[in-house]
């Protein structure tokens, strides 16, 4: 019981933007200096020393940077939701901040897994854009990131905006898993399954490891942006406080 | 169904605060309610008069303090509450599309009821009106007329209830909430203007301003 | 009525079925607004063969896609004002104010919005199945997958409309929230007519569309209720 007090306690600390100002300001140069050596490994691993696909040649290359996207984009979304109903649940006004941070992060990468798929059909394809089944999953992705996106600029009240946009997210996850399993019905309806960006099911290890590497790399580089994100929309939400004027004084 | 003593407070204000966009509007509020007392609302315009009437019919959640309905805390009493109140706000709560008779018979009024209500605040003829061909002061008092049915609710919230009304009507208005109270009904509402009754507690939220202290902003920390 | 009686406890709350007879009443009495997303949908699909050109062929195999999306587009314009109204007389503050949830309120509304402008579009759907030369084994499919699809579109939107309904101009906003959350329906709607022209059986894509109405029916209101309670807020 006292264990679970010590949690609860820690929790609301946590969602004091205060606290999560100063805490997150250490964990932010090891999260950068994280994420670039990842990164930086990973890609000089992955387009540098894998081999070359025996089907694709060297086109494949681009699941280095797309899959680790497509991936954090599609968390992203669920990040997003999850710290939008922490606030509607507990009223925490710092999950809805994290929620606000993490949606244009989420459609940035969801952008860019789009537009590294579109790259890797012109060679495979020969055209830039296919509805294949994932990338049509990752358009609606995209549309429904747009979708809170707009929604958290309409409103006037922030507090209000941070609801509606949390309850739209909430809506958004309960029909991601249907959308996508509609998507992929329509994709096998239309067209039969042709080569995919991703065949996970016979990937070389050699290929397999820069691939691990780069995604553990994006999750840093996630991480560290929604965290500096966040920070930065702490100060602007909080700037009337007497503790975001001590912390910029300090800084200038 | 039991005669809750005199003494015995339906509505239950500890020490609260209400804030809107991060601003705290006033802080250390208290009052209680009995049956058959009535409270008015005084304040500046912005000074919270509308965020209290809407923190207490449990529809802005952003309050710290202590807020209880028949003993129990909000957002639990907020069902048991609901069944009670009868809240009219800034907007009158009358649907434009139909008519005063029907916006009556949808709060639970039979016909003659309504035309009795209606009648009190001179809407004698306006009954099988469409209520959007009506100006802004008689809808307005389309949903006054609500007070006037013999089914009241026993809690009355009303912001600004007499900002539509000509002397007549507000010695009318106020012949009615004297007949709630008497029956043991309670009252709370907001008003620019003095109102006539006995046994009225009145409350001036300037005096719960939050110190400077607790708002920084006012004390020119952004001036320099 | 004898001064001592204390006033009742008992708040004369609205039931469901009065809910229902208040949207319709308040429905039929904009008939001008019933009649727009029809004339929408009529006026949208003239266009087309405009814009695609008349070949019977082209035409016959983009019908049930077409007749779809803008059925969808019709129903989607005729929702923002769903809860407009209602919002700014107050009369929807009121509801949030009733001990019964809102959520009969909404699914209320949802089922009227449904009953004037997707039932209409459904039964209109095969004249225009018509004009396009849908071949004949799509006519029933389509009268039932528009029957079963718009209601979920209603309700799906219903959360939209309640999201929006605080802001000023909301249509396109709107648009932009609902579109991603009408796939589902719009794809197993437009699949399932296109089985039925190509002769396959099709009840597993209505039997998909009759569950995701389901899921819609229960979760939607439900939605759209805590979104009401925000805007409220504003």
């Amino acid at each position: 019981m006292g264990r679970s007090r010590l949690a609860w306690e820690w929790f609301h600390r946590l969602g004091s933007p205060r606290w999560f100002y100063h805490k997150t300001g250490a964990w932010l140069p090891w999260l950068a200096l994280a994420s670039l050596v990842l990164l930086a490994v990973g890609s000089a691993w992955g387009l540098g020393f894998a081999p070359q696909d025996a089907k694709q040649g060297n086109s494949y290359r681009i699941i280095y940077i797309h899959v680790p996207a497509a991936f954090l984009a599609l968390a992203g979304y669920y990040i997003m939701a999850v710290s939008g109903a922490i606030g509607l649940i507990w009223k925490m006004k710092l999950s809805f901040v994290v929620m606000r941070a993490a949606a244009p992060i989420g459609a940035a990468l969801t952008f860019i897994a789009l537009f590294t798929g579109a790259l890797w059909g012109k060679p495979t394809w020969g055209t830039y854009w296919v509805w294949d089944a994932r990338i049509t999953s990752m358009l609606i992705l995209l549309l429904l990131y747009i979708g809170v996106l707009a929604l958290s600029r309409a409103f006037s009240r922030e507090q209000v905006g941070d609801r509606a946009c949390a309850l739209l997210a909430l809506v958004g996850t309960v029909n991601i898993p249907i959308i996508y399993k509609s998507v992929d019905w329509w994709f096998t309806l239309h067209q039969p399954a042709s080569i995919k960006l991703t065949q996970s099911n016979s990937i070389d290890p050699s290929m397999f490891y820069p691939l691990l590497t780069m995604i553990a790399g994006f999750y840093c580089f996630y991480a560290w942006t929604l965290i500096a994100h966040t920070r930065s929309l702490v100060l602007q939400r909080e700037w009337r406080t007497q503790w975001v004027q001590q912390a910029l004084g300090e800084g200038s | 169904m039991s005669v809750t003593p005199e003494s015995h407070s339906l509505l239950e204000v500890r020490q609260l605060s209400c804030e809107r966009d991060g601003r705290r509007l006033f802080a250390g509020l208290d009052f209680e309610l009995v049956p058959g007392a009535a409270l008015q609302i005084e304040g500046a315009n912005g000074a919270g008069k509308t965020t209290l009437l809407r923190t207490l019919i449990g529809s802005a959640g952003d309050f710290s303090g202590d807020v209880r309905w028949n003993g129990l805390p909000y957002p639990r009493a907020l069902p048991q509450l609901r069944e009670a109140l009868l809240y009219i706000g800034h907007q009158a709560g009358v649907r434009r599309g139909l008519t005063p008779a029907e916006n009556l018979a949808w709060y639970g009024a039979g016909r003659g009821e309504a035309l009795l209500a209606l009648e009190q605040l001179d809407l004698y003829g306006f009954e099988d009106t469409l209520c959007q061909r009506l100006s802004a002061g008689q809808n307005r008092r389309v949903a006054l007329a609500r007070l006037f049915l013999p089914k009241a609710p026993r809690l009355w919230i009303l912001d600004e209830p007499l900002a539509a009304l000509d002397t007549a009507g507000v010695s009318r208005l106020q012949g009615q909430m004297a007949f709630h109270l008497s029956r043991g009904g309670s009252l709370l509402f907001t008003s620019h203007q003095a109102v006539a009754l006995a046994q009225l507690q009145r409350i001036d939220l300037a005096a719960y301003v939050p110190t400077e202290t607790e708002e920084p902003f006012a004390g020119g920390a952004y001036a320099g | 009525m004898p001064a001592e009686t204390a006033p009742t406890v008992f708040r004369a709350g609205p039931g469901f079925a009065a809910l229902l007879r208040l949207e319709l009443l308040l429905a039929l009495r904009r008939s001008a607004d019933i009649a727009n997303p029809l004339l929408f949908f009529v006026t949208v699909l003239a266009l087309l063969p405009l814009g695609v050109g008349p070949e019977p062929e082209l035409l016959a195999r983009m019908a049930p896609g077409l007749i779809w999306v803008v059925a969808l587009l019709a129903t989607l314009l005729s929702q923002e004002s769903l809860f407009r109204s209602d919002f700014e007389d107050g009369s929807l503050e009121q509801l949030a104010l009733c001990p019964q949830p809102l959520y009969f309120a909404v699914m209320a509304k949802a089922a009227v919005h449904w009953l004037v402008t997707g039932l209409p579009l459904a039964l209109l759907s095969p004249l225009l199945g018509l004009m396009l030369s849908l071949p004949a084994e799509g006519y029933l499919c389509l009268l039932i997958s528009l029957l079963l699809g718009t209601a979920s579109l209603s309700l799906i939107g219903a959360v939209g409309a309640a999201l929006t309904v605080a802001l000023r101009r909301a249509g396109l906003l709107l648009a932009l929230i609902v579109m991603p959350l009408y796939v589902p329906v719009l794809i197993f709607g437009t699949g399932a007519v296109q089985a039925a022209v190509d002769g396959y059986a099709y009840g597993a894509q209505l039997a998909v569309l009759a569950g995701l109405l389901a899921a819609a029916a229960a979760l939607a209101p439900l939605a759209a209720a805590g979104a009401i309670r925000i805007s409220l807020d504003n």
